[in-house]
């Protein structure tokens, strides 16, 4: 088991367009990194790069304390699970999974042991004299995992490993592999561009963006301090809103009404800007006429035409256009493009308790948490409401929360036989 | 575009109800059978014909130059050719030219599709070139390389410090000049098969036997060479069966001379340059039944999927 | 991983594959433009003094232009019926249900796989019984049948990938079976079909044992064959020049075919090879 430590990464491809720009990311010895952004990002590149399938252009690379640059990809003792799990088509489980184990000519009944220890592991006991042809999706991504974890590999890697499994499935394996690397302990990182595996999964996410890293943190830190216009966009779902606002005093004039800022710390950062971006996430939305009246006066109440509603049983989805000025809105459709999000016009998604009784085209008035809102730099993109204090607390408070769940999972690992005693 | 909505709203009658043909499964039926007639009835005319003929003539001691001398003689033909050495030695021969041929191409032929496979070089330019030896003419090969390696005209001889060494006065050496001009023909169509079958190859797998523990050398034997399999054995196939049929390049370089005869030359010398019909014929039987051989071998013995195949020449 | 130096390691296959691929043929034209006398003389690779005197004596042999002219003819005609039979079949086995479309394919791939050899004794009495010894249509048939096993299974495998529902739509449309054949599939399938074409034209092109054995004359006697028999202008005289100047004519077909439609003629030749 080992770190693994990216300086300065850099991959250049011969056209000159840096697909992995200057990345600086510790991997903690037994930590669950979740590399997240949208396509085309640099993460699955990033990732190639510490496995060793894709040259470094420069920067250090570090598993452990050893500089890996030039290192064969076999040298490494990394092991990977592939988007489509690369199995053989040729070879049944069993010779899949032992496939590492062949390769560094371990002894026949070594090699019989830990596959079978692997597909008990796996429950894949029964599967393991079938060809990966005649398998299911779950059950390939498990030969897969399998392939993984036989040998002593210093850290996992997996490339969107769930990203061709239906979402029931999907949701099963992503607890499965959750529980393993806890149980196992073992280096992990983790490439996704879904959202709730990356909120679910990792002891802490890193959101690239175009090659560039934007933010490293626990999931809930980006959540609720994301460093920029971006990482706020793309964490969360559906996405944070921006509503451009014309700061005046403590009142912020945004299309949907204007916005009264009680912190003054907000107040401050907004210094002599004559334009900023508010970002409301939808849940600190509510409607109105269900708030009550406490609560009422702690935020603030403005009127809007609702277009189009969603009922989802748990959830109301309310959609609420706006105008913006021509310039915010182009820049608010680039960062729409940016992260993927098909949505073409300037609107609010807010997200509403179910007894709502809004329906599409109501003029309604909606509560804001004001609280709750950033605020962002138009040009720079800066969250200039970040509360490192708060960031601060939060770090502590998942490194405690992830120190107690290992404590626990090392009370239940002694009762089950470990996979390989040495 | 509003053809393919159309479609998509209406459901395929699908053809599975066997009990009683709709008019529309019926009339698909009739047209199959009608539009395959033509292209069946001239395939059938040249070789179910011929070949049935070939079999009766066989049987019988006939000469195209003697023809009222046409006696029936059983297997007496077969016999006659079995227990010649003359035969036993184009065998070897044929043998020797499909054996060292299909094996020299399939190395070369999977290194020029590892080559096609990977470089970024001359990309274009190279699966260009690689097409001119299939295309030209056999006969035309076997010119070029009688005329590099003929004491007159060649340059093989000085440029490779041979001397006088006649080659076609040799019959290995005769035999490695015909070897080299079907090898030069043909592994053009053995590497574009191979590069088919290693382009099916997911990348995927070599990167995964890469983090794996696999050297470059393990990654071709243990994971690309086992998943194209198919691509090789129809390769192989196709081969043999061409190699074993060889004619052209003999008849163009040696003639059979230097006991380099083959069984089509064999065939042909005795079916059309000495009209001996009915042994000739023989043969001939005798090389298609060799060929039925090889086909079943392969197909039963090493599993091609037929209908992964086709025909080519 | 990519690494420079393998880079130069493919860039040199690359480099040996041109060489291999061109320095035989390079060889011929060479050879076509030496003078006839200097054979025997000089031992070199590039003529002494270059000449078109071959290509002269060549284009004045009556026996090669007629040969040229028969090849061009009887490979065209058969190209032309062999593809449109061959398309005939294979739309009908990829396309429609009836009986017998496997016993078809399996009789295509069994003659494909056939000695040539062995058929021309009998095939040689038949023409001379019926007429067709050394005429035209006495190779066309022959090449035709030998030609349709590899268009058939070309041409299924393009017309497996045409999207079915277009035809199915036309018949909703109101077309009768052979109506969307004809005004949806044969737009679709013409590049397969042309492609069929051109391998089925070197077949015919290429061939040798049918143009020796069912031909006595210049009636009918294609070029590879005409060619084997070639004595040059004098008898005296070495032919290989001229042979060499006649075979770069019947090359230069084939180039230039080659350099047109490379993608076409690998996808062709490994379609359906290897299943996809």
């Amino acid at each position: 088991m080992a770190a693994i430590t990216m300086s300065d990464i850099v991959k250049r491809y011969g056209d000159g367009f840096p697909a992995v720009n200057r990345v600086s990311l510790d991997v903690q010895d037994g930590e669950f990194m979740i590399l997240v952004g949208p396509s085309g990002c640099g993460k699955s590149t990033l990732l190639r790069m510490i496995v060793g399938l894709e040259d470094i252009t420069s920067g250090e690379m570090r598993i452990g304390d050893r500089i890996v640059n030039t290192v064969a990809p076999r040298q490494r003792n990394l092991s990977m699970v592939f988007q489509n799990y690369a199995l053989y088509p040729h070879l049944t489980v069993f010779e899949n999974i032992a496939f590492p184990l062949r390769l560094a000519k371990v002894p026949g009944d070594e090699v019989d042991r830990r596959v079978r220890d692997t597909a008990a592991l796996l429950e894949l006991t029964e599967h393991l004299d079938r060809k990966p042809a005649h398998l299911s999706g779950g059950q390939r991504q498990r030969v897969a995992m399998g392939r993984a974890i036989v040998r002593q590999a210093d850290a996992f890697l997996f490339d969107e490993p769930l990203s061709n499994l239906d979402a029931k499935l999907r949701g099963q394996m992503r607890t499965e592999i959750s529980r393993l690397q806890r149980r196992l302990g073992v280096t992990t990182v983790y490439v996704t561009h879904d959202q709730t595996e990356a909120m679910t999964l990792g002891d802490r996410v890193a959101v690239l963006r175009k090659g560039e890293l934007q933010q490293v943190g626990s999931p809930r830190e980006l959540y609720e301090q994301p460093e920029n216009l971006f990482v706020a966009g793309f964490i969360g779902s559906p996405s944070m809103n921006f509503l451009p606002a014309t700061p005046s005093g403590t009142e912020l004039r945004t299309p949907l009404g204007t916005l009264r800022l009680d912190d003054q710390r907000k107040v401050d950062a907004i210094g002599d800007r004559r334009i900023v971006l508010v970002g409301i996430r939808p849940a600190d939305f509510e409607d109105a006429s269900l708030v009550s009246h406490g609560k009422r006066a702690r935020g603030a109440v403005v009127r809007a035409r609702v277009d189009v509603t969603e009922w989802l049983g748990n959830e109301l989805y309310a959609y609420v256009p706006y105008e913006a000025p021509e310039d915010v809105a182009m820049r608010l459709r680039d960062l729409s493009r940016e992260l993927d999000s098909d949505q073409l016009r300037t609107q609010a998604v807010v997200a509403l308790d179910p007894s709502s009784r809004i329906h599409a085209g109501d003029d309604v008035e909606l509560w804001v948490n004001t609280a709750r809102l950033h605020l962002f730099d138009p040009s720079s993109g800066l969250n200039l409401t970040r509360d490192e204090d708060a960031v601060a607390a939060l770090a502590a408070q998942s490194d405690a929360s992830r120190e107690a769940q290992r404590a626990a999972q090392r009370t239940e690992t002694q009762e089950v036989p470990p996979i390989d005693p040495d | 575009m509003s053809v393919a909505a159309r479609a998509a709203a209406q459901p395929s009658p699908s053809p599975s109800s066997r009990a009683e043909l709709s008019d529309r499964s019926r009339s698909e039926r009739r047209l199959g059978l009608l539009l395959s007639a033509p292209a069946v009835a001239v395939m059938l005319l040249v070789t179910a014909y011929p070949l049935v003929n070939a079999l009766y003539l066989s049987l019988f001691r006939y000469r195209l130059t003697a023809p009222d001398d046409r006696r029936f003689v059983w297997f007496a033909n077969y016999a006659t050719a079995l227990s010649d050495p003359l035969f036993w030695q184009d065998v070897l021969t044929t043998l020797i030219i499909t054996a060292v041929t299909v094996a020299v191409e399939l190395v070369i032929g999977f290194g020029f599709a590892m080559v096609m496979h990977r470089a970024l070089f001359a990309r274009r330019t190279v699966r260009t070139a690689i097409l001119l030896p299939y295309g030209i003419v056999t006969v035309i090969s076997a010119f070029a390389w009688k005329y590099a390696f003929d004491l007159q005209s060649g340059f093989v001889n000085s440029w490779f410090g041979a001397g006088d060494y006649a080659w076609f006065s040799h019959r290995w050496a005769s035999m490695l000049v015909i070897v080299l001009s079907e090898i030069w023909k043909t592994t053009p169509f053995v590497s574009l098969l191979l590069l088919a079958g290693l382009a099916q190859v997911p990348r995927d797998l070599g990167e995964a036997a890469t983090v794996d523990g696999a050297t470059a050398w393990q990654r071709l034997w243990r994971v690309t060479v086992p998943n194209m399999k198919a691509a090789i054995l129809v390769a192989v196939l196709f081969r043999t069966l061409d190699a074993w049929r060889i004619f052209d390049n003999v008849f163009v370089m040696t003639s059979g001379q230097q006991k380099t005869e083959t069984l089509s030359f064999l065939t042909y010398r005795q079916t059309i340059t000495r009209t001996a019909i009915g042994l000739g014929d023989a043969v001939g039987v005798l090389l298609f039944l060799s060929v039925v051989l090889i086909a079943a071998v392969f197909i039963r013995g090493f599993r091609v999927d037929l209908s992964q195949v086709r025909g080519d020449r | 991983m990519e690494t420079a130096r393998s880079k130069w390691l493919w860039a040199a296959g690359s480099l040996l594959i041109l060489v291999w691929t061109v320095f035989p043929i390079l060889w011929i034209v060479m050879l076509s433009f030496k003078q006839p006398g200097e054979i025997g003389n000089r031992h070199g690779f590039l003529p002494h003094t270059w000449t078109w005197e071959n290509y002269r004596t060549v284009f004045r042999t009556g026996l090669f232009t007629s040969a040229l002219v028969n090849s061009i003819g009887i490979s065209l005609i058969a190209t032309v019926v062999g593809v449109t039979f061959a398309t005939l079949v294979a739309y009908a086995i990829a396309r429609l249900e009836f009986p017998g479309k496997r016993l078809i394919l399996s009789f295509a791939l069994a003659i494909a796989m056939f000695p040539v050899v062995s058929l021309v004794g009998p095939l040689f009495n038949l023409w001379r019984d019926i007429g067709l010894y050394d005429t035209w249509p006495g190779l066309i048939i022959p090449y035709i049948s030998f030609a349709l096993p590899l268009a058939i299974w070309t041409l299924s495998a393009f017309f497996r990938e045409i999207p079915w529902e277009m035809e199915q739509a036309a018949q909703v449309d109101g077309a009768t079976t052979w109506q969307a054949f004809r005004k949806v599939i044969v737009p679709l399938a013409a590049p397969g079909v042309f492609t069929a074409a051109i391998l089925t034209f070197f077949f015919c092109w290429n061939d040798f044992v049918f143009g020796i054995s069912l031909t006595s004359t210049d009636n009918a006697r294609p070029v590879p064959a005409a060619l084997a028999f070639f004595t040059g202008a004098s008898y005296f005289q070495q032919p290989t020049t001229a042979i060499c100047a006649a075979a770069v004519v019947v090359t230069v077909p084939v180039v230039v075919i080659v350099l047109l439609f490379q993608r076409r003629i690998v996808a062709g030749l490994t379609a359906g090879a290897v299943k996809g």
